[in-house]
């Protein structure tokens, strides 16, 4: 039998502040197969950030089993792991260091896992530059001379940098605006296509989900409510909070999105 | 560099700041050359030309045994300039990293590092220079050592704050997830968005120790004659006040111009760097 990529067994998460538990997540159990693209969606507060921080293994799980390839993380991962499954964060503000260059950002993740011969790897760094759309030699500039689209690219390619199999993106377009927003969860879909990455999607943007996912798990207050094929949930959501969910968001498509932004754009042109 | 240079032009109060530090610093660093009469900084007694007023070519006057009172002040420039350097070269390097291994790796790191330094903090920092300055011997190196030991805790205050800070920004976090070690985190992640901070203090640091070091002096616990020191000579011209008025009035000027210079600089560079205090 072959093993899901990630799997979760009953994993909860306490944390104490002021004396009072605090059950972040509770019994929570899911698999992640390789290739696929899970959403994770619910509203803030709901846990899924939890979750991605103990698959990232900066907190251990308070119970349960997190496993990787059927084998189980350890709470101290080591290098391997940490090569395995990256991160894009929300904010591609604060995510790259200010006082470090492109290159040196990217170059990090190749010196710590050794990845290729050292003289190459300042190329290497162009190449992943070109991998996501920009240009080589944005590798020479600080964060501050790019735009918050050109960033979250270059923290895609750190993602990528470590030739990682799954990656977390927690809400990595919910900073950009809505037409860089699809031009980066075009991208995500390219290059989960070409290197066959798998994705775990956290996000509260239901429309993104509709766009990127071939799953959705929806969270309430750090219990799983809802795990099941996109259109399925997004047709006919079995779980009462769900359909609130759906309803409460206004569901935009990348395409009506586009469209709208030409046509303010149209209007913005003849004001 | 440049924008920040440009800027410093700019404002009349830095630019003021600015030809204030050169003048010091050239005058410590060529006093050889500009100092009418170089071996007054030494024992060299004159009492053909005792206590002088200022004339010419006696511009600040002379002391109480005829040496050149601007000849012995650049000289005490370039020996207060030098200890200044020395302290922060020594206090800083230390003060930082305990600063940066406290403020990342917390827990019981940061309880014990923090407690130390409390401790430091917690004397008035003269008391501490000056009683490490009674039990040794009153020499330049240990006027270095005693302050040195009291400037050190507050580079870690600064950096402890500071590393508190930046270690909740995503690019910890990247560098963290990515797998980088703790040591590589805190040199080169954190510390290098610290740097702004560190060099506005240094900068404003450089003429507090000036006026540390001569208030020792001033008391007797530091540079000692006949090497020439701002400190030592305003206490020795205030016994013969307000006749002999230059002896304390130019060597006072003098350590005024410094401090003055100096945090002129430091508050520039504050805004500049957009620095936290």
């Amino acid at each position: 039998m072959t093993h899901p990529l990630l799997s979760l067994r009953a994993v909860s998460k306490t944390f104490h502040s002021g004396g009072r538990e605090v059950k972040a997540v509770d019994n929570v159990s899911f698999d992640v197969a390789e290739g696929e693209c899970l959403a994770v969606v619910g509203e803030s507060g709901s846990g899924k950030s939890t979750i991605a921080n103990m698959i990232l293994g900066i907190y251990p799980q308070t119970l349960g089993e997190i496993a990787f390839k059927g084998a189980a993380l350890p709470g101290r991962r080591d290098l391997a792991h940490r090569r395995a499954i990256q991160l894009v964060q929300q904010n591609p503000l604060s995510s790259l260091n200010p006082r470090r260059t492109i290159g040196a950002s990217l170059r990090l993740a190749l010196d710590v896992h050794g990845i290729g011969e050292k003289a190459g790897r300042a190329e290497r760094t162009g190449q992943l530059l070109e991998e996501v759309g920009l240009p080589a030699d944005f590798r020479t500039r600080p964060p501050a001379a790019l735009s918050g689209g050109q960033r979250q690219r270059v923290a895609i390619a750190r993602a990528l940098a470590c030739q990682s199999e799954l990656v977390v993106l927690d809400e990595p377009t919910s900073a950009l605006d809505v037409l860089v927003q699809a031009r980066v969860l075009k991208l995500l879909a390219d290059l989960r296509k070409s290197r066959g990455l798998t994705y775990l999607f956290i996000t509260h943007d239901l429309s993104v989900v509709r766009n990127i996912a071939d799953r959705v798990a929806v969270f309430e207050k750090g219990r799983l409510v809802e795990i099941g094929p996109t259109a399925s949930v997004f047709e006919a959501p079995t779980h009462a909070y769900t359909r609130r969910l759906i309803s409460a968001v206004p569901v935009v498509t990348v395409a009506e999105a586009a469209l709208r932004q030409r046509l303010t754009e149209d209007a913005d042109a003849h004001a | 560099m440049r924008r920040t240079f440009s800027i410093l032009l700019r404002n009349p109060l830095s630019l003021l700041g600015l030809i204030l530090v050169s003048a010091v610093v050239l005058s410590a660093v060529f006093a050889d050359f500009i100092a009418p009469f170089p071996l007054h900084r030494g024992a060299v007694v004159d009492f053909a030309n005792f206590n002088k007023p200022p004339e010419w070519p006696y511009i600040f006057g002379t002391d109480l045994v005829g040496r050149d009172l601007f000849s012995r002040i650049l000289y005490a420039y370039r020996i207060s300039l030098i200890l200044g350097v020395v302290v922060l070269a020594i206090a800083v390097p230390i003060g930082v990293a305990i600063g940066l291994f406290a403020g990342y790796l917390g827990g019981w790191t940061e309880y014990v590092l923090m407690r130390i330094t409390d401790v430091f903090l917690s004397i008035p920092p003269l008391v501490l220079a000056m009683s490490m300055m009674g039990l040794l011997e009153p020499t330049l190196t240990n006027g270095m050592i005693a302050v040195t030991a009291m400037w050190w805790p507050w580079y870690t205050r600064l950096v402890y704050n500071l590393a508190r800070s930046e270690k909740e920004e995503g690019y910890v976090l990247a560098a963290e997830v990515i797998g980088a070690s703790k040591l590589h985190v805190m040199f080169r992640e954190i510390l290098p968005n610290c740097v702004p901070s560190i060099l506005t203090k240094m900068t404003l640091d450089l003429g507090f120790v000036i006026l540390i070091a001569s208030s020792l002096s001033f008391l007797g616990l530091g540079v000692q004659p006949p090497t020439p020191d701002l400190g030592s000579m305003v206490a020795d011209g205030a016994k013969y006040l307000p006749d002999s008025w230059w002896l304390t009035v130019f060597p006072g000027l003098a350590i005024l111009v410094a401090v003055f210079g100096f945090n002129l600089i430091g508050d520039a560079l504050r805004e500049i760097l957009g620095a936290e205090q």
